[in-house]
C-alpha cells in the first residue's frame, strides 16, 4: 500500500510498540498531525443495535477518507452502542479510532479502568469531554454523575500515561500510550474565556482538540487570534468542526434545541434563498472547510453529520483537502466474514 | 440564595479582602484548634461554615473550598459540578444549559475573576472534589494545611541548621533539634513570629 494511502490498517502486534520518538501513541492521527499534513476526521455515530455489522456499515465510508474516526458516547445523553465497544471493532478491523469519554456517565473507578482496556485494544486517540446534562437526553431520570469534569479527566489520563499511576498513586505497570485530546466550543459564551479554557485545557493535558459546529466564521476567526496571542498555536493541534445543515427548518430546530450551536442568520438565510437547501448546505460545509485551512494555527477539520457518513465522504473529497492523498480501498477486512469471528 | 450569591460575585473583590484577612486568622489558632482537637472542633466550626457560607455563596460544604480561585462564585452550584471552567453548553445570553433560569456559574466565575487582585488563580487546572470530604469543614482544613506547610518550611531551616552543626548536634541534640516540636508546645511568641512569615508568603503575586 503506498504511503499516501488514507486506509493505513493498523498492525494489531504493534499498537503495543514504543511509539516513535516524541510521539505519545501510534495512533495515525497524531503521527499526520505532526507531519504537518491537514488532518481529517469524523464521527462514528453509535448503533442502537449489537450487531458489529451496523459499526462496519456506518464506518465503511469514513474509513476511505479520514485519519480517525471519533465513536461517539453517548451524545446528547441519549444511549446507543458504548464507544469503546465502536472503538474495539473498529480496531479490530485496522481503522483508527478516538475513544470519546463524557463525564457524565461514569465515575473515576469506571473512566480510569475503560483507558487501559481501550488501550490494550488498540485505541491510540482519546477524546475528554464533559457531556450534556442527563435532561436533554432520551432518560431525563438518570443519576448525573460529572465525578470529573473534562480537564481534571485530561490531568488524570495524562498522569496514567506519564507518570504510570493512578490518581490513587497506585501504580501502573504498562501506561497507556495515547494521544489526548478535547473539545472546544469558540461561538459561544462566554467567548472571551473561550481561549483561556483552551489554555486550561493545554495545561491538562490536551494535545488535539476538536471543535463544536462553526457556522461563524468571524467569531471562529477572533478566537483563533486569541489563541495565537496566548502561544498556544505552537502547543496544541486544532480540528475546526463543521458539518452540513440539512434544511433552515432543521438549522433553526438545532439553534433553539441542542445545547452549545450557534448559526448565525445569514447563513439560515442563505439556505432559505436556495433552490435545493440540502445541496446547498453541502456547499456551504465544503466553503466552511476551504476557508479553515486558510486560517493560521487550524491544524485540520472535524467533519460532522448525524448518521450521514457517506454525505461527509462527499464531502470531504469535494472540499480538495485530501490533496495528493486518494480515497483509499474500501477496507477488505472490514467484510462480513470478519464481524463475525 | 440566588440574589445573594449574585450580588457576592458583582463584589468579589471585596470578599477576596475579607477572606484575605480571615485565613491567616484560621491559620493563627491552630495552636488552639490542637489544643481543643481538630476532630472535636470539625462539628461547631463546620456548623457556622455551612450557615455562613450557605448564605453568601450558596455553599454546598464540598469541604474543598475553592471560591478564591473561581471569582467567588461557588463551582458546586453547576449542575454538572465543573471545578475547572464552563461546559459547552452555555446559552448565548449567559445562561446555564441545565437550569435555564440560572446564569452560567462559570460565566459568574470569570467575571467575578476579573475583578480580583489574585483571579488569574482561575486558570489553575483543578482536581476532582474528594467525595469523602464532602459536609467537613474547609476552614478546619486550609488552617491545617497551611499550618503544616508552615511547619514544614521551618523544619528545612532546621534540618540546615542540624547538618551545618553535625557534631554538636550529636553531643547536645537540643541545640540542633530535628524533632517536630508538638504545636500545643509552642510558646505564644513563636506562633506570632509564624504569623508573620506567613503573611511574606502570600504577598509575592
Ligand atoms: S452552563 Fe454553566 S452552570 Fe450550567 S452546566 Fe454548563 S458550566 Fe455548569
Amino acid at each position: 500500500m503506498s504511503n499516501d494511502a488514507l486506509f493505513d490498517p493498523i498492525d494489531p502486534l504493534k499498537v503495543h510498540a514504543t511509539p516513535p520518538e516524541g510521539h505519545s501513541s501510534n495512533s495515525r492521527l497524531e503521527r499526520v498531525l505532526r507531519q504537518g499534513r491537514f488532518a481529517v476526521t469524523s464521527e462514528l455515530n453509535p448503533p442502537d443495535s449489537a450487531n458489529p455489522e451496523d459499526v462496519y456499515d456506518a464506518a465503511r465510508p469514513l474509513s476511505e477518507v479520514v485519519d480517525a474516526i471519533n465513536a461517539t458516547d453517548a451524545s446528547g445523553a441519549n444511549c446507543h452502542m458504548s464507544s469503546l465497544g465502536i472503538c474495539s471493532l473498529l480496531t479490530r478491523v485496522g481503522y483508527s479510532s478516538v475513544l470519546q469519554i463524557s463525564c457524565r456517565d461514569r465515575n473515576r473507578i469506571a473512566i480510569q479502568g475503560d483507558v487501559l482496556g481501550a488501550a490494550a485494544v488498540g485505541v491510540g486517540n482519546i477524546l475528554c469531554l464533559t457531556g450534556d446534562g442527563v435532561g436533554v437526553g432520551d432518560q431525563p431520570g438518570a443519576k448525573p454523575v460529572f465525578d470529573f469534569d473534562s480537564i481534571s479527566l485530561l490531568r488524570t489520563l495524562r498522569t496514567m500515561r506519564d507518570e504510570k499511576m493512578f490518581l490513587s498513586g497506585r501504580r501502573i505497570t504498562q501506561g497507556p500510550r495515547i494521544f489526548l485530546g478535547a473539545a472546544e466550543n469558540p461561538c459561544i459564551p462566554p467567548y472571551e474565556v473561550r481561549a483561556d479554557r483552551l489554555q486550561k485545557k493545554v495545561e491538562a493535558g490536551a494535545q488535539f482538540i476538536q471543535t463544536n459546529y462553526i457556522y461563524d466564521v468571524p467569531r471562529f476567526e477572533k478566537f483563533m487570534q486569541r489563541v495565537r496571542d496566548l502561544g498556544l498555536e505552537d502547543k496544541v493541534f486544532i480540528l475546526a468542526g463543521v458539518g452540513p445543515l440539512a434544511s433552515a427548518r432543521a438549522a433553526r430546530w438545532m439553534r433553539a434545541n441542542v445545547p452549545g450551536i450557534h448559526v448565525p442568520d445569514h447563513v439560515i438565510e442563505r439556505l432559505e434563498g436556495a433552490e435545493k437547501q440540502g445541496a446547498e448546505g453541502k456547499k456551504i460545509c465544503i466553503e466552511l472547510i476551504q476557508q479553515m485551512r486558510e486560517i493560521k494555527g487550524v491544524s485540520g477539520v472535524h467533519v460532522m453529520a448525524y448518521r450521514r457518513e457517506e454525505l461527509v465522504s462527499e464531502i470531504i473529497q469535494d472540499s480538495g483537502v485530501l490533496e495528493g492523498r486518494h480515497a483509499a480501498p474500501r477496507g477488505r477486512r472490514a467484510r462480513k466474514s470478519e464481524a463475525t469471528d | 440564595m440566588y440574589t445573594v450569591r449574585r450580588f457576592v460575585v458583582r463584589h468579589s473583590r471585596f470578599f477576596e479582602w475579607v477572606y484575605e484577612c480571615f485565613e491567616p486568622m484560621l491559620v493563627f489558632l491552630d495552636p488552639v484548634w490542637s489544643r481543643f482537637g481538630y476532630n472535636r472542633m470539625e462539628r461547631p466550626v463546620a456548623f457556622a461554615e455551612r450557615h455562613i457560607k450557605g448564605l453568601l455563596f450558596d455553599c454546598q460544604m464540598c469541604g474543598q473550598c475553592v471560591l478564591s480561585s473561581t471569582g467567588m462564585s461557588c463551582p458546586m452550584n453547576c449542575p454538572k459540578n465543573l471545578r475547572n471552567g464552563p461546559c459547552g453548553g452555555v446559552r448565548e445570553n449567559g445562561h446555564c444549559e441545565v437550569k435555564p433560569a440560572m446564569k452560567c456559574v462559570w460565566v459568574d466565575a470569570w467575571e467575578g475573576a476579573s475583578r480580583m487582585k489574585g483571579g488569574d488563580k482561575i486558570s489553575i487546572v483543578q482536581p476532582p472534589v474528594d467525595r469523602s470530604l464532602e459536609g467537613s469543614s474547609s476552614w478546619l482544613r486550609v488552617a491545617r494545611e497551611r499550618a503544616e506547610e508552615k511547619r514544614a518550611t521551618r523544619d528545612a531551616a532546621r534540618e540546615a541548621m542540624a547538618e551545618a552543626f553535625s557534631e554538636a548536634r550529636e553531643e547536645e541534640p537540643a541545640a540542633a533539634p530535628l524533632a517536630t516540636e508538638p504545636p500545643n508546645a509552642q510558646p505564644m511568641q513563636e506562633a506570632e513570629e509564624s504569623t508573620s512569615v506567613l503573611t511574606v508568603e502570600k504577598t509575592p503575586s
